[in-house]
């Protein structure tokens, strides 16, 4: 490489875009299974287990998330594990993603209409049935524009582990600009590829949202 | 404009016109209310009555036609939209009291900010309008912690800290219960006697009766009919006959 | 597998941890105030009937809610240094955090005047008010009371979001960690000790904001509604 921006540099971003998309796709799903467990813990009949799960919750939540990325990196190292950026990367999304995920489905499922509930106890359903059969379609519908929204925030979110050393879109464009040296137009050219990946869900939520005819504001996102 | 000896209404309509899209709702309306008077519009419901009560204070913009309010032209579209307002004192059916302030906050806000009152003389102002309509105790009050009634009366004690010259009311009682209705319209007959010329769309048959001092009656955008509160016992044409007999006469 | 964690080799530089953290709250506390301004005027911008206005607004804030904040830093950071200003780190952070958090600010103002009923503005308009007494008593007012909320987490989340600007080696907690555990060789140690300091950043700030909520909304304080 070097010199002019070439051919090669845009595939070695294209490259990038792929794990951007790569990373983005472990963290939602190890998020969704993780903060699947944590929403069901915020709503649970024991004590102990809401609370534990809530301070998971404002833990994270307090935390940001080049932080977690640095505990995941160091973390994994200080308890002796041979730690791969993937790896520390991988982990420390789920954990910052399942927080906001479990809060996201803990809103739907609470804002299930309270007869849903009561005509699926008066069923004598157990309470995993009353879950699976009547509450949790429910609030799937719910669900869907705040969680087809938070993708969104995933995949910007995704670009802080360039900075523990995963090469993604945004680490491959500051290995493009270390030979062009015009971090300006290597810059805008990955803001536009974030773009282009997440503009199209944006609208997508957007369009669920009014869908849904609820005209709410979003859960606060940076 | 005509000079004339004969004392000038206060507010006047001549053949105002005026369409939502294709939907012509107003069709040549006149009428005029002099000074003291109490006009009383009623009529089936759609037939144009509150869009030629916005008219008066320029809510609506009329497609042909004349309106004066004050000695201003209405219709023109280089009226001093402020001055108006501030000759102009509107109540509407849903109160639309400010919820984040308290009752004597709604009440001083436009006297202080439009005409610079001073916050003392503004809130002796608030004390007073505020006896006018009975509610002394609920200055400090926010309008969630009113009811209806109380609401609508607070609406209009905020109209009147304006010191309007005519005061317009669009069905200030239909979202009440007809026991809040009463201390509403009390309010409103203490005004008409105090010599208050008032504008009023309202669906209180008994009411427009005894305190109005002519009925304009509208149907499909026109004035149907006029006359004194006498046309509601003795209506001449079948629609307003029709009208009072079905049942909308109370007494 | 054995962790040694040695907690007094790091907490041994608090004076710089507790620096870090009083930067952060002043990075954070530009930036909001700078980001609220420019948010409720791009809000503004969206209503207004100048197309052409809207329309720059509108791709103000889609530009930035689909963009990572980290790029965005970059573009700044390089992009004032192109047109020739030469500008400290913590500056350029302030001003990279302002255009995010604007964006941000700029869709909850306009839930937020999406929620005053047409009604409030008759009345005030029938009262003779000014359109910008109305704008700012009617309309801005009420709006900001009514997502004041969503507006508090927004600003704590810019104040976590604001560690990302350690990469333009701007001065703040997480640029302090990073120096620290550079020196110490402590890396996990230092970095939970600044986690818990930005978990207590985030408690001062939603404390902060609940006692501003109630000397800006006395109805809330005298009704007891919640926040
Ligand atoms: N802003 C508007 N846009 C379109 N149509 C309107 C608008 N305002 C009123 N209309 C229509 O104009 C007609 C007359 O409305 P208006 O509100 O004047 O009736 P009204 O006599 O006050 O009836 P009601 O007794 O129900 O209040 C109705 O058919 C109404 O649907
Ligand atoms: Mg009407």
């Amino acid at each position: 490489m070097g010199g002019h921006l070439n051919i090669n540099h845009l595939l070695f971003l294209g490259h990038g875009a792929l794990w951007t998309i790569g990373l983005s796709l472990i963290a939602l799903v190890g998020g969704a299974a993780v903060g699947f467990v944590i929403a069901l813990a915020r709503i649970s009949p024991l004590k102990s287990v809401r609370l534990l799960s809530a301070a998971y919750v404002q833990i994270v939540q307090g935390t940001p998330l080049l932080v977690i990325l640095f505990l995941g990196y160091f973390g994994l190292a200080a308890i002796g594990l041979q730690t791969s950026p993937l790896v520390a990367a991988g982990a420390s999304l789920t954990i910052y993603v399942a927080a906001y995920l479990g809060e996201i489905w803990r809103g739907s499922i609470q804002s299930v209409p309270k007869p849903q509930w009561e005509a699926a106890e008066g069923l004598a359903l157990s309470r995993t049935q009353r879950m699976m059969k009547v509450i949790l379609p429910q609030a799937v519908r719910i669900a869907t524009p705040p969680t087809v929204g938070f993708m969104v925030q995933i995949i910007k979110n995704t670009s802080l582990a360039s900075v523990v050393g995963f090469v993604e879109l945004m680490r491959s464009g500051q290995i493009v600009n270390n030979s062009l040296f015009e971090p300006f137009v290597v810059y805008a050219i990955i803001a536009a590829v974030y773009f282009a990946m997440c503009y199209p869900l944006s609208l997508f939520s957007q369009k669920l949202e009014r869908r849904m005819g609820r005209g709410s504001v979003n859960p606060a996102l940076a | 404009m005509q000079q004339t000896a004969s004392p000038t209404p206060i507010v006047s309509l001549r053949d105002v016109q005026k369409s939502f899209g294709s939907l012509k709702v107003l069709d040549g309306v006149s009428f005029a209310v002099e000074r003291g008077e109490v006009l009383a519009i009623i009529g089936r419901s759609g037939s144009g009555k509150s869009t030629a009560l916005r008219c008066i204070d320029r809510f609506e913009k009329v497609d042909g036609g004349e309106i004066i309010v004050c000695g201003r032209r209405v219709d023109l579209p280089d009226i001093d939209l402020r001055a108006l307002r501030q000759d102009v004192g509107i109540v509407f059916q849903s109160y639309n009291l400010f919820p984040h302030l308290t009752i004597e906050q709604n009440i001083t806000l436009a006297p202080c900010s439009v005409k610079r009152m001073g916050l003392s003389e503004a809130k002796a102002l608030a004390r007073k309008v505020l006896a006018q309509v009975g509610l002394e105790e609920k200055v400090h009050a926010y309008p969630e912690q009113l009811s209806g009634g109380q609401q609508q009366r607070a609406a209009i004690a905020r109209s009147l800290a304006m010191q309007p010259k005519v005061m317009l009311f669009d069905e200030v009682t239909s979202a009440l219960d007809p026991e809040l209705t009463g201390e509403v319209l009390k309010v409103i007959e203490q005004l008409a006697a105090d010599g208050m010329t008032m504008v009023m769309v309202t669906h209180e048959m008994g009411f427009a009766r005894s305190i109005a001092d002519r009925i304009v009656f509208m149907h499909r955008g026109k004035v149907h009919e006029t006359g004194p509160a006498s046309i509601l016992t003795a209506p001449t044409t079948p629609e307003l006959v029709q009208f009072v007999g079905t049942g909308n006469l109370k007494s | 597998m054995s962790i040694e964690l040695d907690f007094p080799a790091v907490l041994e530089r608090w004076p710089n941890f507790v620096g870090g953290a009083i930067l952060t709250l002043e990075l954070a506390f530009f930036a909001t105030v700078s980001g609220a301004l420019l948010g409720t005027l791009a809000a503004v911008g969206r209503g207004t009937h100048s197309r052409l206005i809207a329309r720059i607004c509108k791709v103000y804030v889609e530009a930035i809610r689909n963009t990572p904040l980290l790029v965005q830093i970059f573009l700044v950071y390089f992009g004032l240094a192109s047109i020739g200003l030469k500008l400290s780190a913590f500056t350029v952070a302030v001003v990279a955090l302002t255009i995010n958090v604007g964006a941000y600010t700029a869709e909850i103002m306009r839930a937020g005047f999406e929620a005053i009923p047409r009604g409030q503005i008759e009345a005030a308009e029938g009262l003779a008010l000014t359109r910008f007494q109305i704008y700012w008593h009617i309309i801005l007012l009420p709006a900001v009371e009514k997502v004041y909320p969503a507006l508090t987490s927004q600003f704590v989340l810019l104040m976590l979001a604001s560690s990302v600007c350690s990469q333009i080696s701007a001065e703040e907690l997480t640029a302090v960690a990073n120096y620290i555990q550079s020196d110490t060789y402590r890396a996990f140690e230092t970095y939970i000790i600044v986690a818990v300091l930005y978990i207590l950043l985030s408690l001062v700030m939603r404390a902060g904001f609940w006692g501003l909520g109630l000397v800006l909304f006395p109805r809330r304080r005298q009704l007891g509604t919640p926040l």
